[in-house]
């Protein structure tokens, strides 16, 4: 394989993305940034899940963070509640994610625009609004105390422990999504994206489609959701509030819609900052609406696509 | 039948305000295909700078007029300023640009104002008067007034003047509305400034009643756009139809079933409109052009 296939491989970005994660620890000083990278890839790991969504097959979200909610209060409830050891109950949060997703995808996902965003929204909020009202089982507006993850008699609750765990997951993730949108699904998807009408014509069974990447959406935001549960040992009903909806969308649109790197710089964006803001103090939210606003008005189509444009004009 | 008044007029008054919101929404979408999230901080600004310029010594009055006029000024410039540079971006990423400025305009209120709740005396005293066996607040009242005001201002303005009919051309076609040599920019950026105005009114009628601080408009912003939705996006009359039944779900499920979860029946509601209605209550049809 020659030099050029190789950086042109569809996986060659991920590969970077990989080196990278590894060759970066040495140079943490503490603890904290272990902490924050583990934060960046569970964030990504939920805004690829959404980017699959909006990115790829067209459909905005307003609600994911519903499934992160069910992700997350799953790890949390199932194992105080009914003993199920906390990595079964991920993968029952997902099973769990993808049902509910599968139950209220297709009437949803008949609407089409900013009808489909206020009903997303809709289903956000609810998800919020049952955990935070069922306070025998989920603690109310407190939150609830999560049971740390056990491997093989191993409790992992050390941050660099969380940080392999997420990047991991999140590569794997991106290794599945790269494949889908190179399969007759993922062209199928980017017809969607293009024209419905059209793309019915065609043969495409749109509602099924849709309804497939809706499903599978909502298991990659129920994962993220139970890693941060599980990561943060506390949960509480904001994380399916509508605030953290919009930072999921705001993670995709800002790293770029359709980009798989993208998701990753968006989360990474949207999760440092605010580290770095806390040092504003009052003035930290007012600054972090400047940034979104401008990140938006000057690169709309999202960073990493608006550099990959930047790159590819010099090059010619 | 007093306990149904009761809940009748308490939802009432909310889905006045909720009404007043999702009009805002509605005349900016229609002037530009922008969903508006800054519309709650709208609301937001009118109550807080009113609050703030009475403590400062402004007679009620002028303090009211100049939080309308301030909050104007910032709608122009949220339109001068971010949208209009953002021409031609996605509806998302409009969608996202709205949602920078209302988390920007709550993080400046929270340092000009403060974070504490406020309120208003009410204009025609606070001693609630009894309508079949209802308590009414008399400040009920004058939130119903000021919106009928608003509503049939708007109507005239929009039905009778020059201005008001470029502001329905540009909504109808934007291209056609340009063609005949109507500035299509400038009636976006009026859009805005009607739309700021109308949501620091019903900021500043609905104080007295529910106070205001620098953080409620988000759920302001959530409720108006979900009755705008309600009603049908694009028709002024179902954003005002939307918002009143919207209060009305409200208010009869927290009355009636559960205080805790009236919150979920709004949204419920909504959901079983637009899977019954996707195109809203008084929505029209779109077929997509291939």
């Amino acid at each position: 394989m020659s030099v050029r296939a190789l950086v042109s491989h569809r996986l060659a970005g991920l590969a970077m993305i990989a080196a990278i994660t590894i060759l970066l620890p040495p140079f943490f000083p503490s603890a904290y940034y272990y902490r924050v990278g583990a934060l960046v890839f569970i964030f990504a790991l939920a805004a690829m899940g959404l980017n699959l969504l909006m990115g790829f097959a067209g459909q905005v979200s307003l609600g994911h963070a519903g499934f992160l909610g069910i992700g997350g209060y799953t790890v949390a409830i199932a194992p105080i509640y009914f003993g199920m050891p906390s990595w079964l109950c991920i993968l029952g949060g997902a099973a769990l994610s993808g049902l509910v997703a599968f139950l209220v995808g297709r009437p949803i996902l008949r609407l089409k625009g900013h009808y489909l965003a206020v009903a997303t929204l809709g289903f956000g909020v609810l998800v919020a609004i049952v955990l935070t009202n069922e306070a025998v089982w989920t603690g109310g507006p407190d939150g609830m105390m999560v049971p740390r993850l056990t491997l093989f008699e191993w409790r992992v609750r050390e941050s660099d422990a969380w940080y392999w765990i997420a990047a991991a997951t999140f590569l794997f993730g991106a290794v599945l999504a790269l494949n889908l949108i190179d399969s007759p699904t993922g062209r199928a998807l980017k017809a969607i994206h293009d024209s419905e009408v059209a793309s019915s014509m065609l043969g495409v069974d749109v509602a099924r489609q849709k309804l497939a990447i809706f499903v599978l959406s909502a298991i990659y935001v129920s994962v993220a959701g139970s890693y941060l549960a599980l990561f943060n040992g506390h949960i509480t009903p904001d994380v399916s509030g509508f605030v953290r909806s919009i930072e999921l969308v705001a993670m995709v649109v800002l790293g770029g819609m359709g980009s798989v790197a993208g998701s990753l710089v968006g989360a990474a964006v949207l999760v440092v900052l605010p580290q770095i803001l806390t040092v504003l103090h009052d003035y930290e939210h007012m600054v972090l609406g400047l940034i979104l606003m401008g990140f938006m008005i000057f690169l709309r189509q999202g960073i990493v696509p608006s550099l990959a444009a930047v790159l590819a004009g010099r090059r010619t | 039948m007093a306990e149904f008044l009761q809940f009748f007029f308490s939802g009432l008054t909310v889905g006045t305000v909720y009404a007043l919101v999702a009009l805002g929404f509605t005349l900016i979408y229609n002037a530009s295909d922008v969903i508006n999230f800054a519309q709650g901080e709208f609301v937001m600004l009118g109550g807080m700078s009113t609050v703030f310029l009475a403590l400062a010594g402004v007679p009620v009055p002028f303090a009211a007029l100049i939080a309308v006029i301030v909050t104007a000024a910032v709608g122009l410039a949220l339109h001068r300023f971010a949208i209009e540079p953002a021409r031609g971006a996605s509806p998302v990423a409009l969608i996202m640009i709205t949602i920078g400025a209302s988390i920007f305009l709550r993080g400046v209120a929270q340092i000009v104002f403060d974070k504490r709740f406020h309120s208003l005396p009410p204009v025609l005293g606070a001693e609630p008067f009894r309508f079949g066996g209802a308590a009414v607040l008399p400040q009920s009242l004058v939130v119903f007034a000021g919106a009928g005001i608003i509503v049939m201002l708007l109507w005239q303005f929009v039905d009778r003047t020059m201005l008001g009919k470029a502001i329905i051309a540009t909504a109808a076609n934007r291209l056609a509305a340009r063609l005949v040599g109507i500035d299509t920019r400038r009636i976006v950026g009026l859009s805005f400034v009607i739309s700021a105005a109308i949501g620091a009114v019903a900021g500043i009628l609905v104080t007295p009643i529910t106070l205001t601080s620098y953080d409620v408009g988000t759920l302001l912003a959530l409720k108006g756009f979900a009755a705008a939705m309600l009603g049908g996006i694009g028709s002024a009359l179902g954003a005002v139809i939307g918002g009143l039944l919207l209060g009305m779900f409200e208010a009869f499920s927290a009355g009636y079933i559960s205080s805790q979860y009236k919150d979920a029946v709004a949204f419920l509601v909504i959901l079983a409109v637009l899977f019954a209605m996707p195109q809203g209550v008084l929505g029209r049809g779109k077929v997509e052009r291939v």
